[in-house]
């Protein structure tokens, strides 16, 4: 305190050396909370890679075969159980990142990612647990998939209409758990829980109906997406990009301008904060539920069109879509809730997911050790001070955001 | 800020009618008459489906047949009821009760009128399922039982954690992981029992990691719990594909076979529906009844009921908090767990991936219909079990309804509870809070 008045009380020459003097405390918290930020999942990601790699090993036939002699030949046994890992990782990373075309699978597959996690994101932040994105983006997917099989109209207006057409499905969808929440108070874990089924079941019975099925099949598969409704893919050298894409980079934006700069944002923000406060201070607290719930069901929606616009089969089937709305709880607790913390925990995720087929097909280890890591992911992402107890990491006193109240709120 | 909400939610009050005359109003069974008037609509809807739907829409000389014997036995004589009269006349009263309600001639116990007029419609969808067929009482009964034992356990398992102060949302996650367990262990050790209990022992392992989450790392519980349960489908998924489907012999763990009680079991329809089950029958009942009476008479009950109600006035009074909770948990944990080698030991013999299919969260639902009770979370357990049994029912006999309607309809009840019920039901005080000596 005194220092600072001292330098106050300095002649005007000085003035100029003192502002940069404390520019440079800023700049260094500034590095100090970016390393704070990425320091936990980065620690998060390699334990659970750690951990997924234990799980490779002792539920690999071959691997185990070679620990049952691991007295005999505990060098042999080591190393054959590190090959196996490596080889799995390295698969792993040469089919998601090892190329220009493997690079534009992954960013088709973070695409949705991106969606569903910023839909979990905004719900988070409004308070809310939105385990529903699953069968929003099911529900979204199904009504920008109608619209696209069933209107024949030029591209320049079928697009905007299917990708609004999935938006208004998901919003919908979303507002369900929304509404009773506000109206009856219905804990939207369980509701959103719920409605997935539901969606999983509409979707089936959808695919029985004329409307839907494709003709001559008898496999739940629906008409393909007319060629006018599909997302025109961009191509740079080998990169290929799709409508996606963007269309997600521009969600984030727009969540982030939401929270950080409009009225909304800050309604959704306080009554996340302190539902009670909030209503104190005039705010319809049912209504900014219902508001969050429309948007998170929109941008789960969202995640459902792109994918259905946007990749190869452009058709609906019974059960593909499921584990991409469970994904964006992960994608959403990665990115601590924060646009761009999604997007590149959305990457991530998208690497991990198109490289799995390719680590199956070169290892043997199964795509499901994927959701493995990403559950110890999230377990440790969601438990910083257990991260910090393995690693012996200094805690911050800082001010890490409740996400979800009790039942009652 | 995990300090001020905390302090925030200690200052929630419980969910209160919206005006204090309703309360007046609750306190002589009577309740508003714009809340009144809305379920004599539904009444006279459900009426309206029954006389034009079931009763008018249906041929006409058809005979619904309720049987009340097992197959094969002539003890009790078979109901046979007309189907399209049955429904006409069941119909009506609906309707007429649901008009009484409307118009106020009956103000008082409009749940339990309700209530009528759900059985009724039930009875008739039953008569209109049936028409020109026959279907066993003794059947959906004995059906209805065995589907709720997963939803009362796991309601119990539920009970006990929020009872102490923590929510259980990994109640799927550990039901599924048991489930695979007991497969694998039945099926190595070529013993059911050794299955149940490693089902058990797993269950308290997750009950201990939720435990040590939310109370030792002070995770979001809601958060923890979602973990386990993701963790728990990953991690099945994934050994299901790579160990059961390499090894198929360590997927047939065989199943429990029902246990008949001497005498008892002779009884006429409650000797088959109550007394000829599996062990899990006989456990749920305990289970049900035993921590009914735990919670509520004993010490060892009153100092869980108190950690979960005011931990700082339990810790007042010497009552170690965490580790209450812990212990609690854990307990929780085990009864999940319990539930969960049902659905490999008892339902299906073997695991499937994702075989749980949601009913953690209904037995959560069930946990929150039945007002935090264990008799109540039971009776709960029953409703939903009966509308999954009823369902299977309909969809073997001769309904126009599409089976993927029929198989969203558990769902859909569970949704239409939990918004029902919810404002009316009042957690554990400090159920979700962490707690912090201060």
């Amino acid at each position: 305190m005194t220092t600072t008045t001292v330098q106050d009380e300095q002649p005007q020459p000085e003035a100029e050396g003192a502002e940069s003097r404390a520019a440079l405390p800023t700049l260094r918290r500034w590095l100090e909370a970016t390393r704070d930020a990425l320091l936990i999942p980065a620690l998060a990601l390699l334990t659970a890679l750690a951990i997924g790699g234990l799980v490779i090993v002792f539920s690999s036939p071959d691997t185990l075969d070679a620990w049952s002699g691991f007295f005999s030949h505990p060098g042999e046994t080591l190393s054959e159980s590190w090959q196996l890992v490596w080889d799995s990782y390295y698969a792993l990373y040469d089919t998601s990142l090892g190329s220009w075309p493997a690079f534009s699978r992954t960013l088709v597959e973070a695409t949705p990612l991106a969606f569903t996690g910023l839909s979990v994101a905004l719900a988070f932040r409004a308070g809310l647990f939105n385990i529903g994105a699953a069968g929003q983006l099911v529900i979204g997917a199904t009504c920008a998939g109608w619209v696209g099989f069933t209107w024949h109209l030029p591209s320049a207006i079928h697009i905007p209409l299917a990708v609004a057409a999935g938006f208004v499905g998901g919003a919908l969808w979303g507002s369900i758990a929304g509404v009773l929440k506000a109206r009856t108070g219905a804990h939207e874990v369980i509701t959103t829980i719920m409605l997935n089924y539901v969606a999983y079941y509409l979707l089936d019975y959808a695919l029985r109906s004329d409307a839907f099925l494709r003709p001559g099949r008898n496999d739940p598969i629906s008409k393909p997406v007319l060629e006018s409704a599909r997302l025109p893919d961009f191509t740079i050298g080998d990169l290929t990009l799709h409508l996606g894409l963007f269309m997600a980079l521009a969600a984030a934006w727009l969540v982030w301008w939401l929270f950080g700069r409009s009225t909304i944002g800050f309604r959704l923000r306080a009554v996340g904060a302190n539902p009670n406060a909030a209503r104190y201070a005039g705010m319809g607290v049912g209504a900014t539920y219902v508001l969050a719930m429309v948007l998170a069901g929109g941008l789960a929606g969202l995640a459902g069109t792109t994918n259905i616009l946007g990749r190869e089969s452009f058709s609906l089937t019974g059960g593909y879509y499921r584990e991409l709305g469970f994904d964006g709880i992960a994608v959403a607790l990665l990115g601590r809730a924060n646009p761009i913390g999604v997007l590149a925990a959305a990457l991530l995720f998208g690497i991990m997911r198109s490289g799995s087929t390719g680590m199956q097909a070169q290892t043997s280890t199964p795509v499901d050790i994927i959701v493995v890591i990403q559950a110890l992911i999230i377990a440790f992402v969601a438990a910083p001070d257990l991260v910090r107890a393995i690693y012996r990491v200094r805690a911050r006193r800082e001010a890490e955001p409740a996400f979800t109240t009790s039942w009652g709120a | 800020m995990r300090m001020s909400t905390v302090v925030t939610d200690a200052q929630v009050e419980p969910p209160e009618p919206p005006e204090p005359t309703d309360a007046e109003l609750a306190v002589r069974g009577e309740m508003s008459a714009r809340r009144r008037g809305g379920f004599g609509i539904a009444s006279i809807v459900l009426g309206a489906i029954m006389i034009r739907a079931f009763g008018l829409g249906s041929e006409s000389g058809l005979d619904a047949t309720f049987v009340f014997n097992k197959r094969g036995e002539s003890t009790l004589p078979d109901l046979v009821l007309p189907a399209r009269e049955t429904c006409l006349v069941l119909g009506l009263i609906a309707v007429l009760l649901g008009a009484a309600l409307v118009t106020g001639l009956l103000r008082r116990r409009t749940y339990l009128v309700f209530g009528i007029v759900l059985a009724l419609f039930v009875v008739a969808l039953l008569a209109w399922a049936a028409r020109g067929d026959s279907v066993s009482i003794l059947g959906l009964f004995q059906g209805t039982l065995f589907k709720a034992v997963p939803l009362a356990l796991g309601a119990l398992a539920g009970l006990m954690c929020e009872r102490s102060g923590v929510i259980n949302i990994g109640i799927e996650g550990m039901l599924l992981t048991a489930a695979f367990t007991g497969a694998l262990t039945a099926s190595a050790a070529d013993s059911v029992w050794i299955g149940m209990f490693s089902g058990i022992a797993i269950g308290a392992v997750l009950g201990a990691l939720l435990a040590v989450l939310s109370i030792r790392y002070r995770v979001d519980q809601i958060i923890g719990g979602t973990v386990i349960n993701i963790l728990a489908l990953g991690l099945t998924s994934y050994l299901g594909t790579q160990v059961l489907a390499e090894y198929p012999d360590l997927n047939e763990p065989g199943s429990f076979q029902p246990l008949g009680i001497p005498l008892l079991q002779d009884i006429p329809f409650f000797g088959p529906l109550l007394f000829d089950r599996t062990i899990y029958v006989y456990l749920m009942f305990a289970l049900v009844f035993g921590l009914a009476w735990a919670l509520y008479r004993t010490r060892w009950g009153l100092r869980i009921r108190a950690v979960g109600e005011h931990p700082g006035a339990a810790d007042t009074v010497g009552i170690n908090v965490l580790a209450t909770r812990y212990r609690s948990v854990i307990t929780g944990g085990a009864i999940a767990g319990l539930a969960g080698t049902w659905f490999t030991l008892d339902a299906v013999s073997g695991f499937n991936e994702e075989m749980t299919a949601g009913r953690g969260f209904i037995a959560l639902a069930a946990l929150i219909f039945g007002r935090w009770h264990p008799v109540g979370a039971f009776i709960a357990a029953l409703v939903f079990g009966f509308a999954e049994e009823l369902q299977g029912r309909l969809a073997l006999l001769n309904t126009p309804i599409p089976s993927e309607i029929l198989l969203a309809t558990p769902y859909i009840v569970t949704i239409i509870v939990v918004a029902g019920l919810v404002g009316r039901s009042r957690p554990p005080a400090a159920d979700g809070q962490i707690y912090e000596r201060s």
